[in-house]
């Protein structure tokens, strides 16, 4: 059984058809990578599994379990899908740890005691146990980023989705966000992620899906994707001269 | 006829002074708390609450404060309630603030950057959760140089409670002209009464907006 299963999206924003029917099958433990040109939909569809985009037609299931749309399934759902976005989003006015604490506090009910627990566990999991205490203003963006990854952890989510995680950094800050996603994919984290990381997909994905105009294109192994593009499309993406 | 030294028109008018004091600090808290409640219904993402909101907040901002306060004063007569003047400035101005402080803190609430909601939402945290830890403590920073600011207004807009036979610092000066015939003086004087409350006020806004702001970089 798929982890998550996407059956026959459809997305419009008024006339604009943005996911026009996705079918996506994925497993547990698996990594994806969302490739293709912007507008493609491939954010839409992300942020179409965490709730944050409400869709016309078709359906998601997680864990064998249809997500519902009203705000008590959105946060059933919420809690089995993290998001990381590419702003990271971190709340300046609280430090690493709070920002951490917060959901396990407010939508489990833990004790402070135990949240910090565990924040401190996930700070430590991205390689920023000493920084329980600072602020997010006072961290580069690549700390930044992998506090809110610890953010996401701590809810123990079954998957998380990535939203181009590493496009707002300068290029050095890029490597120490990926390898923490290295370790992730490592201890059989379910990943998807948009990104436009080409080596990233390559060394660490397990499928590439190639969005194209509101639909997926191509689909495929690394291999397959980068060593025989099937498509002019994903040749032209990919900049391989047509043969 | 009686002779008024200057210290008589001084002394009168700060003793009236102290009603502007108290007015203002009434409605403005007043105004503070209703301008919460409607802050809130403007704010929810419900289409009922918003339009009465906004409904509420149009009509305080679209019709003169006179007009409020005439209303507030002599409506109830038509239903055979004498209200006393002070009742009527307090109501009124008291709706008045709330109305024009429920515009400026939505202001402070849209001013939080979207990705904020959006990484609340998906932690799975509820609306009024994301409203409580999320939201407002953000909005509050921004939102307190603009309030202080406000109360100026506030402390300005008393003197229009003068008409309806409220005693404060306008009334007062009117009086004692009556009493006078010095208006220049005793206008004078009232003018740099308000300009003693209200100057303050203003500088204290704008050192708090400085320092917040300097703050707020820092993080």
């Amino acid at each position: 059984m798929p982890l998550i299963k996407l059956t026959n999206l459809h997305k419009s924003y008024g006339n604009h058809e943005v996911l026009k029917g996705i079918s996506l099958d994925i497993a547990a433990g698996e990594v994806i990578a969302l490739i293709g040109k912007s507008g493609s939909g491939k954010s839409t569809l992300l942020r179409c599994v965490n709730g944050l985009e409400s869709f016309q037609k078709g359906s998601i299931d997680v864990g064998g379990q249809p997500a519902l749309t009203n705000a008590a399934g959105l946060r059933i759902l919420r809690q089995k899908v993290g998001m990381i976005f590419q702003q990271f989003n971190l709340f300046p006015h609280m430090t690493a740890g709070r920002n951490v604490m917060l959901a396990p506090m407010v939508v489990k009910q833990m004790s402070a005691g135990q949240a910090e627990e565990i924040a401190r566990k996930m700070l430590d999991r991205v390689g920023l146990g000493t920084r329980f205490d600072s602020y997010p203003g006072q961290m580069s963006g690549g700390q930044q980023q992998r506090v809110a990854i610890a953010r996401a952890l701590a809810m123990e989510p079954l998957a998380l989705l990535c939203d181009e995680i590493t496009s707002a950094l300068d290029p050095e800050l890029v490597s120490e966000v990926l390898a923490v996603m290295r370790d992730l994919a490592g201890q059989g984290m379910t990943l998807v992620m948009v990104t436009h990381e080409m080596r990233f997909a390559r060394d660490v994905c397990h499928r590439l899906v190639f969005m194209h105009q509101g639909q997926i294109h191509e689909i495929g192994s690394p291999e397959h994707i980068f060593a025989a593009p099937q498509t002019p499309e994903l040749r032209q993406f990919l900049g391989v001269e047509a043969a | 006829m009686m002779n008024f030294s200057t210290w008589d028109i001084i002394h009168n008018l700060l003793l009236a002074a102290r009603w502007t004091v108290a007015l203002s600090l009434a409605a403005f808290f007043g105004g503070g708390m209703m301008g919460a409640l409607i802050l809130f219904l403007r704010v929810v993402p419900n289409r009922i609450a918003g339009l009465v909101a906004r409904f509420y907040i149009e009509v305080f901002q679209g019709t003169p404060l006179l007009m409020q306060l005439f209303l507030a004063f002599f409506a109830p007569a038509l239903f055979g309630m004498n209200v006393p003047a002070w009742v009527a400035a307090f109501a009124a101005l008291t709706l008045w603030t709330a109305a024009f402080l429920a515009e400026i803190w939505r202001g402070c609430v849209e001013a939080i950057p979207k990705g904020q909601w959006e990484a609340a939402s998906s932690l799975a945290l509820p609306y009024i959760a994301q409203l409580r830890y999320i939201v407002l403590p953000q909005a509050l920073r921004i939102a307190v140089a603009p309030t202080v600011g406000f109360l100026v207004q506030v402390v300005k807009g008393t003197a229009l409670t003068s008409i309806i036979g409220f005693v404060e610092l306008s009334k007062a000066g009117t009086i004692i002209t009556n009493a006078t015939f010095e208006p220049f003086t005793v206008y004078g004087c009232v003018a740099l009464m308000y300009f003693a409350l209200c100057w303050p006020i203003s500088q204290s806004s704008r050192w708090l907006e400085r320092r917040l702001n300097a703050a707020h970089q820092a993080h």
